[in-house]
């Protein structure tokens, strides 16, 4: 066990000073001469022919350096590649209709990109896409997954039909548990479509050096190499010709776990022209054409003995991909298949996996990713269970936790929970809350006619993703440590974080293993031509992957610094060791080296062991051998105003596990942020498109992410239990908040509103469907 | 056409054209980049910056409105060298993740102290009604606040604030080292 | 995000912004606080050629709140007038939608004459100020007119302010036992619904009561009907205050948006009709 100082310590983090003054650089503050600037003229329609573009106007515009269509792009210069799906679905006969970077001929949805504008500002840019004039022939439009599995209108005509894919999936007996059942319920779970607004929106800027023939682009991108990959594909241009930068970035939360076609274009048209192009969309654009999340009708059927029991699922989950396939769309949703036992053991499942294509944005990751939807209908389904049943939804819940002893537990759709310990969670949790007390309280204040709900959400995810077998594409990642010659460290982290602190837990891990100040160690990350090859930061994997491969480097660097210490002190390099940061022979105190002075042996050369190589770096690579299964008990009391619907939440308390915290303050961060989103797709958000495909949610005037009145304070504390799945011993902490809160929020309500006979009622769970329910002749479910 | 404005304590002059937003002047004129803009709407609060000592969404300003005015971004609030108490106490706090947000946030949190010097959460959350952040949750950043609130009421030094803020008390940060950059051990073998 | 390309000019005083928009015609417009037009300008929904900034026209941003006349310049901004402890305690009505207008940053900005000039439907000056039984002037080449605030605001984004007219002051008497409360939009903070009470009392039972209505229909209303039904109810009997104020918004066709359907809004009227009496009867 390594000496610890500052792995477990709340270290301010590292990054801040930069961010609280002003003085980081974001894509939209990279300044380079001669930059010209992008504006689009996007589709207004869900669905139409383009029958002309006249762009003879714009170009006229003595401010503008070029227009280009997607004709102009795909026929002219015939870059016809599509952008790339990643995925292993091949076996389901997965439909992956073309992509191209700009509109062919055809819009799919409201804010496709028809046509691209350069010019000598922004300002001028946004004047001249206003003198595109396009013509459009009106197709058949469908926004509702539902009639889109069912026929036409199709999204994309020549597949004569708008399922993409169908993935059914049994697992034991599920028809013979049905039938034995005491109980069963039956609901439809809708999982509303929501929009991630990170608060920086896309932003890019390319640029081409015609003399070194290189295309460098600046992106908001939480995943910079393999952005590089995909641009080397669709542009066609050698991978090793392309670097890609990802500065500072303004959040990402999985929308920037993507290939955009804004992102190819502007670097092609940065080709075409020798300049920085830069292209920052706006707030609206942004509503239009970054991915969004979620959108699954789940309709369930769980059956359970009187004991409450859950002995099957089926499940059908019905998901909206949207008009074309971004990156994983269509991953995501057998995400929510895999983890749809949640954290109990029953073994018998049926289930259908249907993707289609509506006249939508894309859906792809967001925070959660597929593993959000699972859980929430799952803990509905408990809490249904237990309603139907008479029984404490708490106490339904114990009934079917998989055990401590049965860890490694292999699900039925076959993953293996690496550790856990649900209980002893979910009983800290009630005990803070005083569960018992607030049931009191409850049956108190509705003799008084005030609705009180308390909603518990008992949660475990797949995260730190992931082996590369089970990953759409490599699952790995890396890190390279080097020891400068004048004693500071340097990591290279593969990871891409934009908000998640791992200049500073990456720091504190080098600081304690190589007993270095945390100052001497800079953390890299985010350019392709500094940080050697890595996949990125998502699905909760930064640290869990990217810090287990630093500490694979740290133990290679440890290897060949006792190598260089013993050869100086002539001692048997078995008797060398680290220790406290040190190394130092066993058993004699009075030998002493640090990682810096065998880092400048090594350096010099001219005295290291024969056969040993100069310098003291180390480049390793982590390749998980599985996931690892966060888990907590979020608990969530609201009281329903009876007059309007309005929700006041009272009381949350979340106790998670994510094994050995490395910084309790960017864990707890991290939690509370994603309690916020979670809260707030239970409770504000919803991205509408009425049945034309108009898009009316389409600002933040329209579209409520939460400000500071809108949530309250959150109470958090911690179990550890311990994985072997990595060197560190963690799990991640990245998107278990968002998981939890969604259906502790949803239960807390529903529960509020037990006394009108309310079984369940769809988010976002806005005060006029409380009040609904609420009222005399509409008591019953909806 | 010519505006004069005082920005950060600086008089400056630029040529603009009227449309021109005070957000775009501060970025893209004076390359004051530490303000950031995050909608089209008016909502978010990124850009918000102090005109004549008050907050402002800067994005709905336009330049030529700030003619004859004084600006203060978030480069005027403080520096690394010489934070002001609420970007420590941001710092502290951990009240950030992604950093966009928290420049306007920071100022925004400046003015409200202005306002009232003693909020209480609630006040502080309705006083940052106009600033959106999706990493935090808000929760360390009404800690932030109500930390700077206590550093400014009771000192009149910077730099007080880590002793005040009880959620994350010094001894648990360990106390940097006396080292510099160069290792003694180097020094030694240069001198 | 960027606004079409205008012209600017500063008015000094009233008759040099009379004079300008009389020589800049009707693509004309004035420009205040600009925390309604510039959102629409930055979306292109609103692109005047010519913008006359009256934003630094002096003394037209006076606060008079200390007698039993109030008056308040058409520049006073909404932060101003959320920090007056006079306006507090003389007509706490608009304080109340002075706080809880926007946000800070808007508050700081804003303008209660550009606000009502603008003449949104889910606005909460509208109602206020009809409540309080208003009088807006308006200054023109010719002088001034007066005009009570119910015919000021004349339906969605539409008022009787004239293309070449300034509006200069509002007045009003002082309204002690008055109160504004409102059903925030979770998104945009304006008005779902939202309702002014003005009322006289004698003893525990109120004497007089003025109600007006934002953000259900095209415009903000007063709704005369509950207010003869509140004449003799005390508030204190929230049975009595509820009958008094059902059906509120029974007048009017209720918009419907993403967030509330029109029976919704309307139901909430009655609800934040009895709030907005209960709470002014408690002053």
């Amino acid at each position: 066990m390594a000496f610890t100082t500052m792995v477990g310590a709340r270290i301010r983090r590292r990054e801040d000073p930069r961010l609280i003054t002003g003085r980081a650089t974001y894509v939209d503050d990279v300044r380079q001469v001669n930059t010209c600037y992008a504006a689009f003229v996007r589709s207004p329609h869900g669905h139409a022919k383009i029958t002309s573009i006249d762009v003879a106007a714009a170009k006229a515009d003595p401010h503008v350096a070029g227009v280009w269509t997607g004709d102009d792009i795909h026929h002219a210069h015939n870059l016809k590649s599509s952008l790339p799906v990643a995925h292993k679905m091949g076996a389901l006969g997965l439909k992956t209709p073309p992509h191209y970077i700009l509109a062919l001929d055809e819009v799919r949805f409201v804010g496709e990109a028809v046509a691209v504008v350069i010019a000598d500002s922004p300002y001028t840019a946004r004047d001249a896409a206003e003198k595109i004039v396009v013509e459009y022939e009106q197709l058949g439009v469908v926004v509702d997954p539902l009639k889109a599995e069912a026929g036409p209108p199709f999204v994309h005509e020549e597949l004569g039909t708008n399922v993409a894919f169908s993935m059914p999936f049994k697992a034991g007996d599920p028809d013979a548990a049905f039938a034995a059942a005491d109980v069963t319920i039956k609901q439809r779970i809708v999982n509303q479509r929501v929009a991630p607004v990170p608060i920086e929106p896309r932003s890019m800027v390319a640029n081409w050096d015609t003399g070194g023939q290189q295309l460098t682009i600046y992106s908001a991108t939480q995943i910079p190499h393999l952005l590089r990959t995909q641009l080397a594909v669709v542009l066609q241009l050698p991978e090793n010709k392309i670097r890609v930068i990802a500065p500072e970035v303004g959040g990402g939360f999985g929308a920037k776990l993507n290939v955009y076609a804004e992102e190819a274009l502007i670097s092609w048209v940065a080709m075409q022209l020798g300049r920085p192009v830069k292209y920052i969309e706006t707030r609206s654009e942004c509503f239009q054409a970054m991915i969004h999340g979620r959108d699954q009708i789940d309709d369930i059927e769980v059956a359970a003995t009187k004991d409450g029991t859950i002995t099957a699922l089926r499940l059908k989950i019905t998901a909206n991909l949207g008009a074309y396939h971004q990156l994983l769309t269509p991953v995501i949703p057998t995400l929510t298949l895999l983890m749809a036992h949640g954290c109990y053991r029953f073994e018998n499942i049926e289930a259908e996996v249907v993707g289609v294509f509506t006249n939508t944005m894309s859906t792809d990751a967001y925070r959660g990713a597929g593993r959000p939807e699972a859980t929430f209908f799952i803990e509905r389904a408990i809490d249904m269970v237990a309603l139907k049943l008479g029984l404490d939804p708490v106490a339904v819940r114990r009934k079917n936790f998989i055990a401590n002893a049965s860890f490694p537990h292999t699900t039925a759709t076959g993953l293996t929970y690496d550790s856990g310990d649900y209980e002893t969670t979910m009983d800290k949790a009630l005990k803070a809350v005083d569960y018992d007390g607030l049931r009191k309280q409850q049956a108190d204040l509705r003799k008084q006619g005030r609705f009180l709900g308390i909603g518990v959400s008992t949660y475990v995810e797949v995260c730190g993703m992931g082996p590369s077998a089970a990953m759409p594409a490599a699952g790995w990642d890396s890190a390279t440590i080097r020891v400068e010659p004048t004693g500071s460290i340097t990591v290279l982290t593969g990871v891409s974080p934009h908000g998640q602190g791992e200049e500073t837990t990456f720091a504190q891990i080098v600081a304690d293993e190589l007993g270095v100040p945390i100052d001497n160690v800079t953390v890299v990350h985010g350019d392709t031509d500094r940080v050697q090859y890595g996949v990125g930061t998502f699905g909760s994997r930064g640290t869990a992957v990217g810090g287990s491969a630093l500490k694979l480097a740290i133990e290679t660097i440890q290897a060949k610094a006792v190598k260089i210490a013993a050869h100086q002190w002539e001692a048997n390099p078995d008797d060398v060791e680290y220790k406290d940061g040190k190394i130092g022979v066993k058993g004699d105190p009075s030998k002493s080296m640090t990682t810096p002075e065998a880092g400048f042996l090594a350096f010099m050369g001219d005295n290291l062991p024969p056969g040993l190589e100069p310098g003291l770096d180390a480049t390793r690579r982590f390749e998980p051998p599985n996931f690892v299964f966060p888990f907590g008990t979020h608990v969530c009391v609201v009281e329903v105003d009876a007059q309007t619907g309005e929700i006041k939440i009272v009381k949350y308390l979340a106790v998670d596990d994510c094994g050995r915290l490395l910084n309790p303050m960017i864990v707890e961060g991290q939690v509370h942020g994603g309690i916020a989103q979670g809260l707030s797709q239970a409770l504000f958000e919803e991205v509408i498109y009425d049945d034309n495909g108009q898009l009316l949610t389409g600002t933040l005037m329209d579209y409520a992410i939460p400000h500071a009145e809108q949530v309250p304070h959150y109470e958090l504390d911690h179990t550890v239990t311990g994985t072997t799945v990595n060197p560190l011993g963690i799990k991640g902490i990245g998107e278990a908040g968002t998981i939890g809160s969604t259906p502790a929020v949803a239960n807390a309500v529903i529960d509020a509103l037990a006394p009108f006979g309310v079984v369940h009622i769809d988010m976002p769970l806005r005060p006029e469907k409380l009040w609904l329910a609420m009222q005399p002749k509409n008591g019953s479910t909806k | 056409m010519q505006i004069d404005l005082t920005v950060n304590g600086k008089r400056t002059s630029l040529d603009v054209e009227p449309r021109l937003l005070l957000a775009h002047a501060l970025r893209d004129s004076l390359n004051l980049t530490g303000t950031h803009i995050g909608c089209d709407t008016s909502s978010c609060g990124a850009c918000t910056v102090l005109l004549d000592g008050v907050s402002v969404k800067s994005c709905t300003v336009f330049a030529v409105q700030a003619s004859g005015h004084e600006v203060t971004t978030i480069e005027g609030i403080g520096t690394a060298d010489s934070l002001h108490p609420m970007q420590e106490a941001f710092w502290t706090a951990h009240g950030l993740q992604c950093g966009y947000c928290t420049t306007g946030m920071i100022v925004s949190a400046v003015d409200l102290l202005q306002r009232n010097a003693d909020p209480s959460d609630d006040e502080i959350r309705a006083g940052l009604e106009g600033n959106l952040c999706r990493c935090t949750g808000y929760e360390n950043i009404v800690k932030a606040v109500r930390a700077a609130g206590k550093a400014m009421r009771d000192h009149t030094e910077r730099h007080s604030v880590n002793d005040l803020m009880p959620m994350h008390p010094p001894a648990e940060e360990p106390p940097p080292s006396g080292e510099g950059i160069i290792p003694p051990f180097l020094q030694e073998a240069h001198t | 995000m960027i606004p079409a390309t205008f012209d600017y000019v500063r008015a000094t005083s009233v008759d040099d912004a009379i004079r300008l928009l009389g020589e800049h015609g009707d693509d004309a417009k004035l420009l205040a606080g600009g925390h309604s037009l510039i959102p629409m300008m930055k979306l292109r929904l609103a692109a005047p050629a010519v913008l006359i900034d009256i934003g630094g026209i002096p003394q037209l941003d006076a606060i008079d709140a200390s007698g039993g006349r109030i008056t308040i310049g058409a520049l006073a901004k909404h932060a101003a007038l959320a920090a007056s402890d006079a306006l507090k305690k003389s007509a706490p009505a608009l304080w109340d939608a002075a706080n809880d207008l926007g946000d800070p940053q808007v508050r700081n900005r804003g303008t209660i004459g550009g606000a009502s000039a603008h003449g949104d439907p889910s606005a909460d000056y509208p109602a206020v100020l009809q409540a309080l039984d208003a009088t807006f002037t308006l200054t023109g080449k010719n002088g001034t007119r007066d005009l009570k605030a119910s015919d000021f605001f004349q339906g969605m984004f539409e008022t009787a302010l004239g293309a070449k007219e300034v509006l200069t002051k509002i007045a009003f008497d002082a309204a002690p036992k008055s109160a504004y409360v409102k059903f925030h939009h979770p998104a945009s903070h304006y008005a779902v619904v939202g309702v002014a009470a003005v009322l006289t009392m004698s003893g525990g039972t109120i004497e007089s009561a003025r109600i007006a209505v934002t953000g259900i229909g095209d415009s903000a209303f007063r709704a005369s009907g509950v207010e003869s039904a509140l004449k003799g109810v005390k508030p204190g009997d929230a049975d009595a205050l509820k009958a008094a104020c059902a059906g509120v918004a029974r007048s009017v066709t209720a918009r419907a948006d993403t967030f509330a359907s029109a029976a919704y809004r309307t139901a909430m009227a009655d609800v934040f009709a009895a709030r907005a009496v209960a709470k002014a009867a408690s002053r």
